[in-house]
Protein backbone atom coordinates (compact mmCIF):
# COMPACT_ATOMS: atom_id res chain seq x y z
CA UNK A 1 0.00 0.00 0.00
CA UNK A 2 2.09 3.26 -1.25
CA UNK A 3 1.46 5.91 1.58
CA UNK A 4 2.11 8.86 -1.04
CA UNK A 5 -0.40 8.85 -3.83
CA UNK A 6 -0.79 11.40 -6.06
CA UNK A 7 -3.47 14.12 -5.38
CA UNK A 8 -5.22 12.60 -8.32
CA UNK A 9 -4.95 9.24 -8.04
CA UNK A 10 -7.74 7.12 -9.71
CA UNK A 11 -7.54 4.16 -7.50
CA UNK A 12 -5.74 0.88 -7.72
CA UNK A 13 -9.15 -0.72 -8.94
CA UNK A 14 -9.90 1.72 -11.64
CA UNK A 15 -9.87 0.95 -15.29
CA UNK A 16 -7.99 4.08 -15.84
CA UNK A 17 -5.66 2.87 -13.11
CA UNK A 18 -1.83 3.75 -14.43
CA UNK A 19 -3.42 5.43 -17.64
CA UNK A 20 -4.52 9.07 -15.90
CA UNK A 21 -2.28 11.88 -16.63
CA UNK A 22 -2.19 12.16 -12.53
CA UNK A 23 -0.11 8.72 -12.79
CA UNK A 24 2.79 9.91 -14.66
CA UNK A 25 5.58 9.59 -12.39
CA UNK A 26 3.74 7.58 -10.17
CA UNK A 27 6.70 4.72 -8.70
CA UNK A 28 3.62 2.24 -9.13
CA UNK A 29 2.71 3.37 -12.62
CA UNK A 30 3.40 -0.01 -14.28
CA UNK A 31 2.47 -2.02 -11.48
CA UNK A 32 -1.10 -0.60 -11.61
CA UNK A 33 -0.97 -0.64 -15.70
CA UNK A 34 -0.16 -3.99 -16.10
CA UNK A 35 -3.76 -4.61 -14.11
CA UNK A 36 -1.47 -6.60 -11.43
CA UNK A 37 -2.54 -4.64 -8.52
CA UNK A 38 -6.34 -4.76 -9.19
CA UNK A 39 -6.13 -8.72 -8.69
CA UNK A 40 -8.15 -9.53 -5.39
CA UNK A 41 -5.95 -9.74 -2.29
CA UNK A 42 -4.76 -12.63 -1.63
CA UNK A 43 -5.50 -12.28 2.02
CA UNK A 44 -9.23 -12.86 0.82
CA UNK A 45 -8.60 -16.57 0.25
CA UNK A 46 -5.82 -16.65 3.25
CA UNK A 47 -8.95 -15.90 5.38
CA UNK A 48 -11.00 -18.17 4.28
CA UNK A 49 -8.51 -21.18 4.14
CA UNK A 50 -7.56 -20.38 7.89
CA UNK A 51 -11.76 -19.78 8.85
CA UNK A 52 -12.77 -22.79 7.37
CA UNK A 53 -12.79 -24.98 10.55
CA UNK A 54 -15.16 -22.00 12.42
CA UNK A 55 -18.66 -22.60 12.56
CA UNK A 56 -20.03 -19.04 13.39
CA UNK A 57 -18.45 -15.87 12.40
CA UNK A 58 -19.99 -12.48 13.83
CA UNK A 59 -19.02 -9.06 14.04
CA UNK A 60 -20.05 -6.73 17.22
CA UNK A 61 -20.66 -3.31 15.71
CA UNK A 62 -21.68 -0.26 17.13
CA UNK A 63 -21.25 3.22 15.31
CA UNK A 64 -21.06 5.17 18.91
CA UNK A 65 -18.08 4.43 21.39
CA UNK A 66 -18.53 3.48 24.98
CA UNK A 67 -22.09 1.85 24.76
CA UNK A 68 -20.66 -1.72 25.70
CA UNK A 69 -19.67 -3.14 22.58
CA UNK A 70 -16.43 -4.99 24.43
CA UNK A 71 -18.73 -5.75 27.75
CA UNK A 72 -21.45 -7.24 25.43
CA UNK A 73 -18.76 -8.94 23.63
CA UNK A 74 -17.47 -10.44 26.70
CA UNK A 75 -20.95 -11.54 28.30
CA UNK A 76 -21.82 -13.55 25.33
CA UNK A 77 -18.86 -15.33 24.86
CA UNK A 78 -18.31 -16.38 28.58
CA UNK A 79 -22.18 -17.29 28.26
CA UNK A 80 -21.95 -19.01 25.41
CA UNK A 81 -18.86 -21.06 26.74
CA UNK A 82 -20.49 -21.44 29.84
CA UNK A 83 -23.73 -23.21 28.31
CA UNK A 84 -21.86 -25.73 26.80
CA UNK A 85 -18.54 -26.89 27.23
CA UNK A 86 -18.45 -28.60 24.63
CA UNK A 87 -18.53 -25.62 22.34
CA UNK A 88 -15.89 -23.34 21.33
CA UNK A 89 -15.67 -19.89 21.57
CA UNK A 90 -12.80 -17.30 20.92
CA UNK A 91 -12.95 -13.69 20.86
CA UNK A 92 -11.04 -11.28 18.39
CA UNK A 93 -10.66 -7.84 19.16
CA UNK A 94 -9.83 -5.79 16.17
CA UNK A 95 -10.06 -2.20 18.12
CA UNK A 96 -6.51 -1.39 16.98
CA UNK A 97 -6.44 2.22 18.93
CA UNK A 98 -8.21 0.98 22.07
CA UNK A 99 -8.17 -2.45 22.73
CA UNK A 100 -10.36 -3.50 25.90
CA UNK A 101 -10.60 -7.01 25.66
CA UNK A 102 -7.51 -8.47 27.45
CA UNK A 103 -8.48 -6.47 30.63
CA UNK A 104 -12.47 -7.26 30.22
CA UNK A 105 -11.72 -10.55 29.65
CA UNK A 106 -8.97 -10.83 33.04
CA UNK A 107 -6.04 -11.63 30.62
CA UNK A 108 -4.60 -8.90 30.67
CA UNK A 109 -0.76 -9.32 31.15
CA UNK A 110 -1.06 -12.58 29.47
CA UNK A 111 1.46 -13.09 26.04
CA UNK A 112 1.21 -14.58 22.71
CA UNK A 113 3.38 -16.63 21.42
CA UNK A 114 4.65 -17.74 17.42
CA UNK A 115 4.67 -21.08 16.36
CA UNK A 116 4.92 -22.93 12.90
CA UNK A 117 1.18 -22.56 12.59
CA UNK A 118 0.45 -19.24 13.19
CA UNK A 119 0.02 -16.97 16.44
CA UNK A 120 -1.66 -19.01 19.76
CA UNK A 121 -4.67 -17.36 21.06
CA UNK A 122 -4.64 -16.41 24.29
CA UNK A 123 -6.93 -18.87 26.69
CA UNK A 124 -9.18 -17.48 29.02
CA UNK A 125 -11.26 -20.77 30.02
CA UNK A 126 -11.14 -24.67 28.53
CA UNK A 127 -13.27 -23.42 25.53
CA UNK A 128 -12.61 -19.58 24.95
CA UNK A 129 -9.82 -17.92 23.94
CA UNK A 130 -8.70 -14.26 22.77
CA UNK A 131 -6.98 -12.14 20.36
CA UNK A 132 -5.87 -8.61 20.73
CA UNK A 133 -3.42 -6.20 19.61
CA UNK A 134 -3.28 -5.59 23.30
CA UNK A 135 -1.31 -8.54 24.31
CA UNK A 136 1.45 -6.95 21.51
CA UNK A 137 1.86 -3.81 23.39
CA UNK A 138 4.88 -3.23 25.88
CA UNK A 139 3.23 -0.82 28.14
CA UNK A 140 -0.28 0.17 28.50
CA UNK A 141 0.96 3.61 27.90
CA UNK A 142 1.72 2.50 24.28
CA UNK A 143 -0.45 4.30 21.60
CA UNK A 144 -1.38 2.73 18.43
CA UNK A 145 -1.06 5.71 16.17
CA UNK A 146 -1.43 4.21 12.85
CA UNK A 147 -3.12 5.48 10.01
CA UNK A 148 -5.11 3.25 7.65
CA UNK A 149 -3.66 1.20 5.56
CA UNK A 150 -1.00 -0.08 8.83
CA UNK A 151 -4.32 -0.80 10.81
CA UNK A 152 -5.89 -2.50 7.75
CA UNK A 153 -2.77 -4.86 7.89
CA UNK A 154 -2.67 -5.90 11.32
CA UNK A 155 -6.54 -6.90 10.74
CA UNK A 156 -5.99 -9.00 7.45
CA UNK A 157 -3.03 -10.82 9.95
CA UNK A 158 -5.68 -10.97 12.47
CA UNK A 159 -7.86 -12.63 10.65
CA UNK A 160 -5.53 -14.79 8.74
CA UNK A 161 -2.72 -15.94 11.15
CA UNK A 162 -4.25 -16.84 14.60
CA UNK A 163 -4.01 -20.77 15.44
CA UNK A 164 -7.49 -20.78 16.41
CA UNK A 165 -8.63 -24.44 16.13
CA UNK A 166 -11.26 -25.49 15.69
CA UNK A 167 -14.14 -23.16 16.49
CA UNK A 168 -18.31 -22.94 16.81
CA UNK A 169 -17.99 -18.86 17.55
CA UNK A 170 -15.82 -16.46 16.38
CA UNK A 171 -17.05 -13.16 17.81
CA UNK A 172 -15.11 -9.87 16.56
CA UNK A 173 -15.03 -7.15 18.69
CA UNK A 174 -14.67 -3.75 16.74
CA UNK A 175 -14.00 0.24 17.10
CA UNK A 176 -17.09 2.24 16.78
CA UNK A 177 -17.19 4.06 13.27
CA UNK A 178 -17.94 2.70 9.72
CA UNK A 179 -14.13 3.20 8.50
CA UNK A 180 -10.82 1.03 7.65
CA UNK A 181 -11.52 -1.51 10.73
CA UNK A 182 -14.70 -2.55 9.68
CA UNK A 183 -14.11 -2.23 5.82
CA UNK A 184 -11.00 -4.36 6.01
CA UNK A 185 -12.53 -7.26 8.20
CA UNK A 186 -15.65 -7.40 5.62
CA UNK A 187 -13.92 -7.41 2.69
CA UNK A 188 -11.43 -10.03 4.60
CA UNK A 189 -14.31 -12.24 5.55
CA UNK A 190 -16.05 -11.72 2.45
CA UNK A 191 -15.75 -15.16 1.14
CA UNK A 192 -15.52 -16.63 4.37
CA UNK A 193 -19.14 -16.98 5.13
CA UNK A 194 -19.58 -14.80 8.00
CA UNK A 195 -22.82 -15.02 10.16
CA UNK A 196 -24.12 -11.77 10.32
CA UNK A 197 -23.37 -8.45 12.82
CA UNK A 198 -24.87 -7.81 16.08
CA UNK A 199 -25.40 -4.32 16.89
CA UNK A 200 -24.60 -2.75 20.23
CA UNK A 201 -26.52 0.64 21.31
CA UNK A 202 -27.75 2.31 24.26
CA UNK A 203 -31.15 3.83 24.50
CA UNK A 204 -30.57 7.94 23.95
CA UNK A 205 -30.61 9.80 20.67
CA UNK A 206 -26.95 10.91 20.56
CA UNK A 207 -26.48 7.30 20.11
CA UNK A 208 -29.07 5.96 18.19
CA UNK A 209 -28.10 8.63 15.60
CA UNK A 210 -24.86 6.74 15.04
CA UNK A 211 -26.09 3.14 15.30
CA UNK A 212 -28.66 4.31 12.13
CA UNK A 213 -25.70 4.75 10.41
CA UNK A 214 -23.98 1.50 11.30
CA UNK A 215 -27.28 -0.38 10.18
CA UNK A 216 -26.84 1.56 7.14
CA UNK A 217 -23.16 0.41 6.32
CA UNK A 218 -24.78 -2.90 7.11
CA UNK A 219 -27.11 -2.61 4.46
CA UNK A 220 -24.36 -1.39 2.35
CA UNK A 221 -22.09 -3.67 2.78
CA UNK A 222 -24.77 -6.51 3.04
CA UNK A 223 -24.18 -7.80 5.99
CA UNK A 224 -26.59 -9.81 7.81
CA UNK A 225 -28.20 -7.91 10.85
CA UNK A 226 -28.77 -10.59 13.26
CA UNK A 227 -30.07 -7.90 16.04
CA UNK A 228 -29.39 -5.18 18.54
CA UNK A 229 -29.22 -5.42 21.99
CA UNK A 230 -29.91 -2.21 23.98
CA UNK A 231 -27.75 -1.98 26.84
CA UNK A 232 -27.82 0.63 29.95
CA UNK A 233 -31.20 0.95 29.76
CA UNK A 234 -32.35 1.68 33.04
CA UNK A 235 -30.09 1.89 36.16
CA UNK A 236 -31.61 0.41 39.64
CA UNK A 237 -30.01 2.28 42.34
CA UNK A 238 -28.73 -0.52 44.82
CA UNK A 239 -29.92 1.79 47.84
CA UNK A 240 -33.69 2.14 47.66
CA UNK A 241 -34.12 -0.28 44.51
CA UNK A 242 -35.64 2.11 42.44
CA UNK A 243 -35.49 2.29 39.23
CA UNK A 244 -33.78 5.74 36.78
CA UNK A 245 -33.18 6.59 33.45
CA UNK A 246 -29.75 7.51 32.58
CA UNK A 247 -29.52 7.62 29.39
CA UNK A 248 -33.52 8.56 28.72
CA UNK A 249 -34.71 7.14 25.41
CA UNK A 250 -36.19 10.37 24.00
CA UNK A 251 -37.12 8.96 20.76
CA UNK A 252 -38.33 5.08 21.40
CA UNK A 253 -34.88 3.50 22.31
CA UNK A 254 -33.51 0.61 20.47
CA UNK A 255 -37.14 -1.11 20.23
CA UNK A 256 -38.54 1.29 18.17
CA UNK A 257 -35.43 1.83 16.07
CA UNK A 258 -35.77 -1.47 14.98
CA UNK A 259 -38.95 -1.25 14.18
CA UNK A 260 -38.32 1.40 11.73
CA UNK A 261 -35.33 -0.21 10.09
CA UNK A 262 -36.83 -3.71 10.25
CA UNK A 263 -33.98 -5.38 12.14
CA UNK A 264 -34.69 -8.15 15.49
CA UNK A 265 -34.38 -6.48 18.50
CA UNK A 266 -32.37 -9.04 20.95
CA UNK A 267 -33.76 -7.03 24.78
CA UNK A 268 -32.21 -4.89 26.78
CA UNK A 269 -29.77 -5.34 29.63
CA UNK A 270 -29.90 -2.91 32.37
CA UNK A 271 -27.33 -0.79 33.78
CA UNK A 272 -25.37 -2.77 36.67
CA UNK A 273 -22.62 -1.00 38.21
CA UNK A 274 -20.80 -4.03 38.98
CA UNK A 275 -20.90 -5.57 35.67
CA UNK A 276 -18.69 -2.50 34.95
CA UNK A 277 -16.86 -3.23 38.23
CA UNK A 278 -16.46 -6.82 36.77
CA UNK A 279 -15.08 -5.46 33.82
CA UNK A 280 -12.27 -3.17 35.15
CA UNK A 281 -11.33 -6.48 37.22
CA UNK A 282 -11.28 -8.58 34.70
CA UNK A 283 -13.64 -11.04 36.48
CA UNK A 284 -16.18 -13.60 35.17
CA UNK A 285 -19.54 -11.96 35.73
CA UNK A 286 -21.22 -15.41 35.12
CA UNK A 287 -20.06 -16.74 38.68
CA UNK A 288 -19.21 -13.07 40.95
CA UNK A 289 -22.88 -11.70 39.38
CA UNK A 290 -25.16 -15.08 38.48
CA UNK A 291 -28.14 -12.80 40.63
CA UNK A 292 -27.95 -9.75 38.30
CA UNK A 293 -30.61 -8.84 36.36
CA UNK A 294 -28.45 -7.69 33.39
CA UNK A 295 -26.80 -11.75 33.64
CA UNK A 296 -30.97 -12.91 33.27
CA UNK A 297 -31.80 -10.54 30.61
CA UNK A 298 -28.49 -11.66 28.54
CA UNK A 299 -29.42 -15.36 28.63
CA UNK A 300 -32.44 -14.39 26.76
CA UNK A 301 -30.56 -12.52 24.34
CA UNK A 302 -28.03 -15.84 24.33
CA UNK A 303 -30.84 -18.02 23.03
CA UNK A 304 -31.83 -15.73 20.45
CA UNK A 305 -28.70 -15.14 19.17
CA UNK A 306 -27.47 -19.26 19.07
CA UNK A 307 -31.08 -19.29 17.32
CA UNK A 308 -30.36 -16.48 14.72
CA UNK A 309 -27.07 -18.41 14.25
CA UNK A 310 -28.97 -21.54 13.33
CA UNK A 311 -31.43 -20.17 11.12
CA UNK A 312 -28.68 -18.59 9.17
CA UNK A 313 -27.17 -21.83 8.87
CA UNK A 314 -30.01 -23.42 7.40
CA UNK B 1 -8.02 30.80 8.13
CA UNK B 2 -7.74 30.11 11.20
CA UNK B 3 -4.88 33.42 11.28
CA UNK B 4 -7.39 35.55 13.50
CA UNK B 5 -8.20 32.49 15.80
CA UNK B 6 -6.95 33.48 19.26
CA UNK B 7 -7.16 29.84 20.89
CA UNK B 8 -7.68 26.47 20.13
CA UNK B 9 -8.85 23.79 21.77
CA UNK B 10 -8.50 20.22 21.11
CA UNK B 11 -11.19 17.86 23.07
CA UNK B 12 -9.46 13.98 23.13
CA UNK B 13 -10.22 10.93 24.65
CA UNK B 14 -8.63 7.41 23.65
CA UNK B 15 -12.22 6.26 24.53
CA UNK B 16 -15.66 6.47 22.83
CA UNK B 17 -19.03 7.68 24.53
CA UNK B 18 -17.72 9.11 27.41
CA UNK B 19 -18.52 12.90 26.58
CA UNK B 20 -16.23 14.35 23.65
CA UNK B 21 -19.15 15.79 22.15
CA UNK B 22 -21.10 16.92 25.43
CA UNK B 23 -18.25 18.49 27.13
CA UNK B 24 -16.94 20.38 23.47
CA UNK B 25 -21.00 21.51 22.90
CA UNK B 26 -21.45 22.76 26.47
CA UNK B 27 -17.57 24.48 26.54
CA UNK B 28 -18.63 26.25 23.61
CA UNK B 29 -21.86 27.36 25.03
CA UNK B 30 -20.51 28.11 28.56
CA UNK B 31 -18.17 30.49 27.17
CA UNK B 32 -20.46 32.37 24.47
CA UNK B 33 -22.03 33.15 27.55
CA UNK B 34 -19.38 34.82 28.75
CA UNK B 35 -18.98 36.60 25.88
CA UNK B 36 -16.37 35.13 23.59
CA UNK B 37 -16.96 34.93 20.20
CA UNK B 38 -16.63 30.81 19.45
CA UNK B 39 -16.00 28.19 16.77
CA UNK B 40 -16.88 24.49 16.97
CA UNK B 41 -15.37 22.22 14.77
CA UNK B 42 -16.27 18.32 14.87
CA UNK B 43 -13.75 16.13 13.12
CA UNK B 44 -15.85 13.20 13.64
CA UNK B 45 -16.95 11.84 10.43
CA UNK B 46 -18.05 8.75 10.95
CA UNK B 47 -20.68 9.72 14.14
CA UNK B 48 -21.51 13.78 14.17
CA UNK B 49 -22.90 14.22 17.20
CA UNK B 50 -22.64 18.36 17.23
CA UNK B 51 -25.52 19.47 14.56
CA UNK B 52 -27.59 17.29 17.26
CA UNK B 53 -26.67 18.09 20.34
CA UNK B 54 -27.29 22.02 19.31
CA UNK B 55 -30.14 21.41 17.54
CA UNK B 56 -28.61 22.13 14.17
CA UNK B 57 -29.89 19.16 12.28
CA UNK B 58 -30.82 19.71 8.42
CA UNK B 59 -28.54 23.42 8.55
CA UNK B 60 -26.57 24.00 5.27
CA UNK B 61 -23.40 25.10 5.21
CA UNK B 62 -22.52 27.29 2.05
CA UNK B 63 -19.87 27.74 -0.10
CA UNK B 64 -18.56 31.40 -0.76
CA UNK B 65 -15.65 32.91 -2.27
CA UNK B 66 -13.55 32.43 0.15
CA UNK B 67 -14.94 29.08 1.57
CA UNK B 68 -17.32 27.38 3.60
CA UNK B 69 -19.48 29.37 5.57
CA UNK B 70 -20.10 27.91 9.16
CA UNK B 71 -23.42 27.47 10.56
CA UNK B 72 -24.07 29.96 13.32
CA UNK B 73 -26.50 29.47 16.29
CA UNK B 74 -27.37 32.74 17.38
CA UNK B 75 -28.62 35.53 15.33
CA UNK B 76 -25.42 37.58 16.81
CA UNK B 77 -23.14 35.15 15.20
CA UNK B 78 -20.91 34.45 18.30
CA UNK B 79 -20.77 30.34 17.79
CA UNK B 80 -20.35 29.29 14.59
CA UNK B 81 -20.42 25.17 13.81
CA UNK B 82 -19.05 23.41 11.21
CA UNK B 83 -19.50 19.31 11.32
CA UNK B 84 -19.96 16.86 8.28
CA UNK B 85 -23.34 16.16 9.61
CA UNK B 86 -24.59 19.87 7.68
CA UNK B 87 -22.83 18.11 4.66
CA UNK B 88 -25.09 14.82 4.73
CA UNK B 89 -28.26 14.46 2.66
CA UNK B 90 -29.64 12.22 5.44
CA UNK B 91 -29.33 11.65 8.89
CA UNK B 92 -29.38 7.89 9.02
CA UNK B 93 -26.54 6.99 6.44
CA UNK B 94 -23.41 6.00 6.77
CA UNK B 95 -20.26 7.82 6.04
CA UNK B 96 -18.10 4.54 5.14
CA UNK B 97 -14.71 6.13 4.08
CA UNK B 98 -11.28 4.59 4.43
CA UNK B 99 -8.14 6.75 5.66
CA UNK B 100 -7.53 8.81 2.84
CA UNK B 101 -10.61 10.07 2.11
CA UNK B 102 -11.05 11.28 6.40
CA UNK B 103 -7.73 13.10 5.74
CA UNK B 104 -8.73 15.07 3.09
CA UNK B 105 -11.91 15.70 4.91
CA UNK B 106 -10.46 17.03 7.87
CA UNK B 107 -7.94 18.98 6.15
CA UNK B 108 -10.64 20.77 4.21
CA UNK B 109 -12.05 21.81 7.78
CA UNK B 110 -9.21 23.36 9.20
CA UNK B 111 -8.07 24.88 5.87
CA UNK B 112 -11.34 26.14 3.81
CA UNK B 113 -13.55 27.44 6.74
CA UNK B 114 -14.03 30.74 7.10
CA UNK B 115 -14.48 31.23 10.86
CA UNK B 116 -13.40 34.90 10.98
CA UNK B 117 -12.20 35.95 13.87
CA UNK B 118 -12.85 33.87 16.92
CA UNK B 119 -11.62 33.89 20.62
CA UNK B 120 -11.79 30.17 20.56
CA UNK B 121 -11.94 27.45 18.94
CA UNK B 122 -13.05 23.79 20.00
CA UNK B 123 -12.62 21.26 17.92
CA UNK B 124 -13.99 18.13 19.15
CA UNK B 125 -12.78 14.46 17.96
CA UNK B 126 -13.45 10.81 17.60
CA UNK B 127 -11.84 8.25 19.71
CA UNK B 128 -8.81 6.96 18.91
CA UNK B 129 -5.12 7.66 17.48
CA UNK B 130 -5.26 7.34 14.16
CA UNK B 131 -5.80 9.21 10.49
CA UNK B 132 -7.98 12.12 12.10
CA UNK B 133 -6.40 12.77 14.79
CA UNK B 134 -2.93 12.45 13.15
CA UNK B 135 -4.37 15.02 10.10
CA UNK B 136 -5.21 17.76 12.72
CA UNK B 137 -2.07 17.63 14.47
CA UNK B 138 -0.06 17.66 11.41
CA UNK B 139 -2.15 21.21 10.47
CA UNK B 140 -2.07 22.53 12.92
CA UNK B 141 2.04 22.23 13.37
CA UNK B 142 1.90 25.66 12.01
CA UNK B 143 -0.59 27.52 14.26
CA UNK B 144 -0.51 28.38 17.51
CA UNK B 145 -3.16 25.23 19.35
CA UNK B 146 -3.36 25.75 23.07
CA UNK B 147 -3.39 22.56 23.90
CA UNK B 148 -5.75 19.45 23.99
CA UNK B 149 -8.28 18.49 27.01
CA UNK B 150 -8.56 15.00 27.51
CA UNK B 151 -11.74 13.74 28.77
CA UNK B 152 -12.52 10.04 30.38
CA UNK B 153 -15.08 8.24 32.71
CA UNK B 154 -13.58 6.98 35.72
CA UNK B 155 -13.44 2.74 34.76
CA UNK B 156 -10.19 1.38 34.21
CA UNK B 157 -11.16 0.07 31.24
CA UNK B 158 -11.53 3.91 29.89
CA UNK B 159 -8.85 4.84 31.63
CA UNK B 160 -6.44 2.53 29.85
CA UNK B 161 -7.77 3.95 26.21
CA UNK B 162 -6.82 7.30 27.60
CA UNK B 163 -3.66 7.12 28.87
CA UNK B 164 -2.56 5.85 24.84
CA UNK B 165 -3.71 9.26 23.74
CA UNK B 166 -1.41 10.85 26.54
CA UNK B 167 1.19 8.94 25.70
CA UNK B 168 -0.02 10.35 21.46
CA UNK B 169 -0.30 14.02 22.91
CA UNK B 170 3.23 13.66 24.13
CA UNK B 171 4.39 12.45 21.13
CA UNK B 172 3.28 14.51 18.54
CA UNK B 173 4.21 17.63 20.50
CA UNK B 174 0.89 19.08 21.54
CA UNK B 175 0.45 20.43 25.01
CA UNK B 176 -2.43 18.82 27.60
CA UNK B 177 -4.36 21.78 29.35
CA UNK B 178 -6.06 19.19 31.84
CA UNK B 179 -8.16 16.00 32.56
CA UNK B 180 -12.10 16.36 32.48
CA UNK B 181 -13.51 13.10 34.59
CA UNK B 182 -17.26 12.86 33.42
CA UNK B 183 -19.69 10.58 34.66
CA UNK B 184 -18.39 10.53 38.11
CA UNK B 185 -21.02 9.53 40.73
CA UNK B 186 -25.21 9.37 39.93
CA UNK B 187 -27.26 11.11 42.65
CA UNK B 188 -30.40 8.85 42.74
CA UNK B 189 -33.27 11.04 42.51
CA UNK B 190 -35.26 9.40 44.48
CA UNK B 191 -33.34 8.49 47.77
CA UNK B 192 -30.39 10.85 47.04
CA UNK B 193 -27.60 8.57 47.56
CA UNK B 194 -24.79 8.46 45.45
CA UNK B 195 -23.56 5.63 43.21
CA UNK B 196 -20.46 5.12 41.10
CA UNK B 197 -21.98 3.45 38.20
CA UNK B 198 -18.89 3.70 36.48
CA UNK B 199 -16.14 3.30 39.49
CA UNK B 200 -15.11 6.02 41.06
CA UNK B 201 -11.41 8.17 41.09
CA UNK B 202 -10.10 7.37 38.11
CA UNK B 203 -9.52 10.79 36.59
CA UNK B 204 -7.97 11.75 39.90
CA UNK B 205 -5.39 8.55 39.52
CA UNK B 206 -5.02 9.19 36.00
CA UNK B 207 -3.98 12.79 36.73
CA UNK B 208 -1.51 12.07 39.76
CA UNK B 209 0.25 9.11 37.50
CA UNK B 210 0.54 11.46 35.25
CA UNK B 211 1.57 15.04 36.19
CA UNK B 212 -1.98 16.59 34.32
CA UNK B 213 -3.95 18.95 36.41
CA UNK B 214 -7.40 17.10 36.52
CA UNK B 215 -9.60 20.25 35.44
CA UNK B 216 -12.48 19.00 37.42
CA UNK B 217 -15.01 15.61 37.99
CA UNK B 218 -18.50 16.64 36.42
CA UNK B 219 -21.60 14.10 37.88
CA UNK B 220 -23.60 12.30 35.87
CA UNK B 221 -26.60 14.06 34.83
CA UNK B 222 -29.22 12.80 32.71
CA UNK B 223 -30.56 16.53 32.07
CA UNK B 224 -27.60 17.45 30.61
CA UNK B 225 -28.17 14.94 27.04
CA UNK B 226 -31.39 16.62 26.84
CA UNK B 227 -30.42 20.12 26.63
CA UNK B 228 -30.10 20.28 23.06
CA UNK B 229 -28.28 23.63 22.47
CA UNK B 230 -28.70 25.28 25.69
CA UNK B 231 -26.21 26.12 28.14
CA UNK B 232 -25.64 24.08 31.65
CA UNK B 233 -24.83 26.99 33.05
CA UNK B 234 -27.30 28.59 32.31
CA UNK B 235 -30.26 26.82 32.29
CA UNK B 236 -29.88 25.19 36.21
CA UNK B 237 -26.53 27.27 36.97
CA UNK B 238 -27.04 25.73 41.18
CA UNK B 239 -26.73 22.30 39.80
CA UNK B 240 -23.49 19.83 41.02
CA UNK B 241 -22.77 19.80 37.80
CA UNK B 242 -22.77 23.17 36.23
CA UNK B 243 -21.08 24.65 39.46
CA UNK B 244 -18.15 22.33 38.76
CA UNK B 245 -18.84 22.99 35.06
CA UNK B 246 -18.44 26.49 35.12
CA UNK B 247 -15.07 26.08 37.56
CA UNK B 248 -13.50 24.36 34.48
CA UNK B 249 -14.37 26.68 32.49
CA UNK B 250 -12.59 29.69 34.26
CA UNK B 251 -9.82 27.64 34.72
CA UNK B 252 -9.34 27.26 30.99
CA UNK B 253 -10.06 30.94 30.11
CA UNK B 254 -7.64 31.30 32.55
CA UNK B 255 -4.84 29.63 31.21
Amino acid sequence: MPTEVPEHCPGVESENAGKASACAGCPNQTVCSSGEANQPDPGIQLVKDRLSQVENKILILSGKGGVGKSTVTALLSRSIANVDSEKNVAVLDIDICGPSQPRVLGVQDEQVHQSGSGWSPVFVEDNLSVMSIGFLLGSPDDAVIWRGPKKNGMIRQFLSEVDWGNLDYLLIDTPPGTSDEHLSAVTYLSQANLTGAIVVTTPQEVALLDVRKEIDFCFKVKIKVLGVVENMSTFVCPTCQKSSEIFPASTGGAQKMCEELGVPYLGSLPLDPRIARCCDEGKDFLTVLADSKALKASKDIVAKLLQACKDVAN
Amino acid sequence: MLDNVKHIILILSGKGGVGKSTVSTQLSLALREKGYKVGLLDVDLCGPSVPYLLQLEGKDVHQAEEGWIPVYTDEEQNLAVMSIGFLLNNRNSAVVWRGPKKTSMVKQFLTDVCWGSLDYLIIDTPPGTSDEHITVMENLKNVKCDGAIIVTTPQQVSIEDVRKEITFCKKTGIPIIGIIENMSGFVCPHCSDCTNIFSKGGGESLAEMTNIPLLGTLPIDPKVGQLLGKSCVREFPDSPLSKEFNNIVNKIVST
